[in-house]
């Protein structure tokens, strides 16, 4: 613990830190543009300059390490020149094109040009030009702004794993490239947040609003089961961008780029009223009542094993419950929440958490992966899992197809006999399982959403039990959801009840004709095709697949336009915020729940969100506990039958950027998919094919 | 003066044999593995002792320098580095080391690296020196096969091995750290101090680069002692230098002379004298593009060692002497110097990479005179806010030069403008 004094102020400060982080908690603020608290000190801008007592030269205090019995000076003559010197070269080759930059009002440089920056220019020859870098849909990029600070080729080499963007050339001429291509990382948003200057930009929102004339609404992401913090960022009704917001044990201060870009999907494909199938099969735009009408006219006199439920993968947890209430309202436990027919159990609670917790990765000293891609199912876990393999230590081995995940992956198959293989000790990774302290499996969908999952999750279990993964204060075994909606929905039992079907069950049911009426809350990934002839009542938000085979549609809101609650992959309760209301006609999901229960005779007993979250409380207590992760139980799950030993696991994204009715609805991701080779060639008319 | 006897380059002019024959005759190889049964610590005491001060520019003690380094080295190797890219303006010195004496440097090689607990050194050689790389290899190779280095080198009992690097013509990688970095295989860019390479340095282990001067004198001083190296130049700036003279003199040469030798018996003694005679001298760089330079009242009496040159604020550097006379047009030589810092400048850090293009072009406005009075002060400003602020010395070296412009010949910037003014009101 080395003390020091920066101006005039002894404080002792943890070993290891910079003079910059230093004076940091000495309470002053230091300029910088290089620095970033999660990249490496590259020490260049030389904002950062401060004044060191015995030291000839000001010191870059970003890089010197603190130690015992410096004398700092934050605020002197000296360095105050020092800082106006380097502000003043930084300026006299950037365009200074302010009003024209998407970055104004929230640049660093402009911010720093205010406190050190001269009033006028000294410099009277040519400024330089540097020529445009592509870089994909994502970014935009004017590098004549650029001021080489080389924090976004730090962060594609260190965070996010792909070494395609440097510096090259040298002097005057230094410029920060890229490989003329699209930047291959689910990460590229973030460039744009660290870039201090206007440099990198993001493309899809160029010049639709300036910082100020948003509002800003802290909420959740549910593009993933991740549970990313995040900033929604309207301007009326209108979200025109979501940006991360710090959560140190989730994303720290990242998100990946579906949940950053797919926010225009939010404007289109949307449905703003209700629709009813006509006799001629055609959906026609209803009224409310009328809507309602014909539902409870559909449900007269039926009984309830003919009524199921499916739940998809955006919903809150306050809707499922609605719908949940109402099933047994109608007498049916027809009711699922795996869409995507993922054979989770009911409980434990630890058998389907990520219970090693995302911050938890990186206590770890060894992972395997089983059926599961992080990199396109949850990148900011893969984040964690690469910047724990970073710090050395950590073998990672998969079973499942081989895909770059930015780290080293031994491949051990692809298919649950190699993994019954490693459950009897084979090969030497069991071996690199069992020495390690902390060892870790992360259990993904591509190995429970098939017939055999549970014999699957069975044999994960018992290795996670053989390889001691699962003790007093480490637990390694972690089933990475693909869905924001999925843990909640487990959490407050929107599973089949005592006889009622399944999700194969209810599509079984509805193809023979048992089930006849289906609600599907948000639920677009299943096989329509498997509905048959059941008269299906679709509750959601965009005009997706479950909404071409409504015979009536609900609009419901979308995550921004509502407060909903969300459970994490970890099992972590969060609150998402409204921030902007619904369009047109379209309600909160609970409410059109709740005022459907009126029409049918038997109202919920919840007449506001308050006392529907108290309801979602009496259900399961943990919905009390928000932002924290509670120890999941452990007990006996799974199956012990063999799985299918050579069918091969099966990864379910293959395109990262359409999973879900939102992204799917969304330019950008479109545009995404097509610059990765991800999407089917567009369809060609008639002028251009 | 100094005498012959005293002389450690004894074939600086390529007259007599390079090889290890030649070599031998010259007294390197002789006694080597009597210096090293001096032992580590005795023989970094001795070089601190002799005040010998480092060869490459900075002058920074020699023996100091190694002691930094760990005497426990633990599981990490220790290096030592041989700064070979000589590419400092004007500078000509380890080249001739290099092809027509290479042996006196693996013989310092050797001593330096068991003084430091080092068995491997790594040259790395300038890449325009292609033929000095070839004499080097050669010499090497003779030394392995003569068992002088290798296992058990002269039958010391250290193994010791020698390897060749040549760089890709960047100036920058001159710098210790960024020679590092390019000997790693990466972009040539100065590291942060610290951690100094003494720490962290090659591969990330202990490391000690030096010149290829101050490597290659280390053994003589050992075998002669001490006191005679004390006996050469003056406290604190002892022994022998090569000074490199260039320029407007009769007959520019290498030559190796005492240090603390006045800069006009210098000239006067080896170079047959300033062209046009004495009083016909402009200014003079004393060492090397990146010190600033010298008019003819301090030259007169100024003497050459590092002391006394940073007395009058310029340097020694390394030693190599531009003379130029009076039909040099001072302000379009420093403008070029000032061109070649913007472009060997790497870049990395904002004043350096900013600062140098801009002192380029405003010095190239005022080579024509097409400036007004005040953009002097602002060009020394921007000297100002260069010098000191930077990763590594290259924004020092950039800013030297303009500073010793405008603090001698400030006069001379004011008459061109002035010229220039007047041209242009004759012109309407």
């Amino acid at each position: 613990m080395p003390k020091l004094t920066i101006d005039g102020v002894e404080i002792e400060v943890p070993d290891g830190l910079t003079v910059l982080q230093a004076c940091e908690l000495a309470g002053k603020e230091i300029p910088r543009f290089c620095y970033h608290d999660r990249l490496s000190v590259a020490g260049n801008c030389r904002m950062c300059l401060v004044e060191m007592e015995r030291s000839p030269k000001p010191i870059a205090s970003c890089a010197m390490p603190a130690a015992p019995d410096m004398v700092i000076h934050t605020d002197t003559p000296t360095v105050r020149k020092a800082r106006q010197g380097v502000m003043e070269f930084l300026l006299i080759n950037h365009p200074l094109d302010c009003p024209i930059c998407d970055q104004g009002g929230e640049c660093d440089l402009q911010d720093q040009a205010m406190a050190y920056g001269y009033d006028r220019s000294r410099y009277q020859e040519n400024k330089r030009a540097v020529s445009e870098k592509y870089m994909g849909p994502l970014i935009k990029t004017i590098m004549t702004r650029c001021i080489q600070c080389t924090r976004c080729v730090r962060f594609a080499t260190e965070i996010a794993g792909v070494e395609e963007m440097g510096l090259v050339n040298r002097g005057e001429h230094a410029e920060v490239t890229t490989l003329e291509k699209a930047v291959d990382s689910e990460l590229s948003g973030n460039l744009v947040d660290i870039c201090p200057v206007g440099a990198l930009t993001s493309r899809p929102y160029a010049f639709k609003a300036r910082p100020w004339e948003l509002q800003s609404t802290p909420s959740v992401d549910v593009m993933d089961a991740v549970g990313s913090n995040i900033k929604v960022e309207t301007r009326g009704r209108e979200v025109l961008r979501v940006l991360p917001r710090l959560h140190e044990d989730i994303n720290e201060e990242w998100i990946a780029d579906k949940t950053r870009h797919a926010c225009d999907g939010l404007s289109r494909q949307r449905l703003d009223r209700p629709y009813r199938r006509g006799e001629d099969g055609r959906l026609r735009e209803a009224t409310w009542e009328q809507a309602f009408e014909a539902v409870a006219e559909r449900l007269e006199d039926l009984p309830g094993a003919a009524v199921a439920a499916l739940a998809g993968d955006l919903c809150d947890a306050e809707s499922m419950l609605a719908l949940k209430d109402l099933m047994a309202a109608l007498g049916s436990a027809n009711l699922d929440c795996r869409q995507d027919g993922a054979k989770l159990p009911a409980g434990p609670r630890g058998a389907y958490l990520f219970n090693t917790s995302i911050a938890g990765i990186e206590r770890a000293d060894a992972c395997l992966l089983i059926g599961s891609d992080p990199r396109r199912e949850a990148p900011l876990i893969n984040a964690r899992l690469r910047k724990r393999f970073l710090r050395g230590g950590f073998p990672v081995a998969a079973i499942g197809p081989q895909r770059d995940l930015t780290y080293e992956v031994a491949q051990l198959g692809e298919d649950p006999g190699a993994l019954a293989a490693l459950a009897e000790g084979e090969g030497a990774f069991a071996g690199v399982l069992r020495r390690a302290e902390r060892p870790m499996l992360v259990l993904g969908m591509g190995a429970l959403a098939r017939p055999d999952g549970a014999s699957i999750l069975g044999m994960a279990r018992r290795i996670a039990l053989e390889t001691g993964m699962v003790g007093d204060d480490w637990n390694g075994f972690n089933v990475l959801h693909r869905a924001a909606a999925r843990v909640g929905g487990l959490d407050l039992g929107f599973l089949p009840g005592e006889g009622g079907r399944d999700r194969d069950a209810i599509l079984a049911g509805a193809a023979s004709g048992e089930v006849k009426v289906v609600f599907l809350l948000g639920a677009d990934e299943i096989d329509m095709s498997a509905l048959g002839k059941a008269f299906v009542v679709y509750i959601g938000h965009h005009g997706d697949a479950g909404a071409h085979r409504a015979d009536v549609i609900l609009p419901g809101a979308a995550y921004s336009e509502k407060n909903g609650t969300y459970v994490n992959t970890e099992g972590r309760v969060q609150l998402g915020r409204l921030a902007g209301s619904p369009p047109g006609d379209a309600r909160e999901d609970w409410t059109i729940l709740r005022a459907f229960s009126e029409r049918l005779g038997s109202p919920l007993p919840y007449d506001n969100l308050g006392q529907l979250r108290q309801r979602l409380i009496e259900v399961n207590p943990l919905f009390a506990r928000l932002d924290q992760v509670a120890p999941g139980a452990w007990g006996a799950f799974g199956s012990e039958t063999p799985a299918e030993a050579s069918s091969p696991f099966l990864l379910p994204v293959d395109n990262y950027y359409m999973t879900d009715p939102i992204s799917r609805a969304s330019v950008t991701m479109a545009e995404c998919a097509e610059a990765f080779g991800l999407a089917a060639p567009a369809k060609r008319t008639g002028t251009d094919g | 003066m100094l005498q012959d006897k005293d002389r450690i380059f004894t074939n600086l002019y390529g007259q007599d044999d390079w090889r290890l024959a030649g070599a031998r005759r010259r007294g390197v190889w002789d006694g080597t593995k009597a210096l090293i049964a001096l032992g580590r610590d005795n023989i970094v005491d001795k070089v601190k002792e002799s005040e010998l001060r480092g060869r490459g520019g900075a002058g920074f003690p020699t023996g100091l320098k190694w002691s930094f380094m760990p005497k426990d080295p633990g599981e990490r190797p220790s290096y030592l580095v041989v700064n070979a890219d000589e590419s400092e303006p004007g500078t000509c010195k380890d080249r001739e080391i290099l092809r027509f004496d290479p042996h006196r440097l693996i013989e310092g090689c050797l001593v330096s690296s068991f003084a430091m607990g080092a068995h491997a050194c790594y040259i790395y050689v300038r890449g325009e020196f292609y033929f000095e790389n070839s004499q080097m290899q050669q010499a090497i190779d003779e030394a392995y096969e003569a068992g002088l280095v290798g296992k058990n080198a002269c039958g010391s009992g250290w193994d010791f091995d020698i390897y060749m690097h040549r760089g890709a013509g960047a100036y920058i990688c001159g710098e210790e750290t960024a020679l590092l970095e390019s000997l790693e295989g990466k972009k040539g860019q100065p590291r942060l101090k610290p951690p100094f390479p003494a720490a962290v340095g090659l591969y990330g282990c202990p490391t000690t680069v030096n010149n290829v001067e101050t490597i290659a004198v280390v053994p003589e001083i050992l075998r002669r002692g001490v006191d005679w190296w004390k006996s050469i130049g003056r406290p604190k700036n002892t022994g022998t230098k090569i000074f490199s003279i260039s320029g407007h003199v009769e007959k520019p040469c290498n030559v190796e002379e005492e240090m603390g030798i006045p800069l006009k018996e210098l000239i006067d003694k080896h170079c047959g004298g300033v062209r046009g005679g004495w009083d016909n001298l402009l200014a003079v760089i004393p060492g090397g593009s990146s010190v600033p330079c010298l008019p003819k009242s301090i030259c007169d009496s100024v003497l050459m060692d590092f002391d006394s040159l940073r007395e009058v604020q310029s340097g020694l550097g390394t030693a190599a002497v531009i003379v130029m006379d009076k039909s040099t047009d001072i302000v379009a030589a420093i403008e070029r110097l000032a061109h070649f810092y913007m472009h060997e400048s790497c870049g990395q850090c904002t004043p350096c990479r900013e600062g140098t293009g801009w002192m380029w072009r405003v010095l190239g406005r005022m080579v024509r005179g097409e400036a007004e009075a005040g953009e002097i002060d602002t060009l020394l400003d921007v000297t100002k806010q260069v010098e000191g602020h930077t990763i590594c010395a290259l924004g020092d070296a950039a800013a030297w030069p303009v500073q010793g412009l405008i603090r001698h010949f400030r006069p001379e910037l004011e008459r061109r403008m002035e010229q220039y003014r007047a041209s242009k009101v004759a012109a309407e």
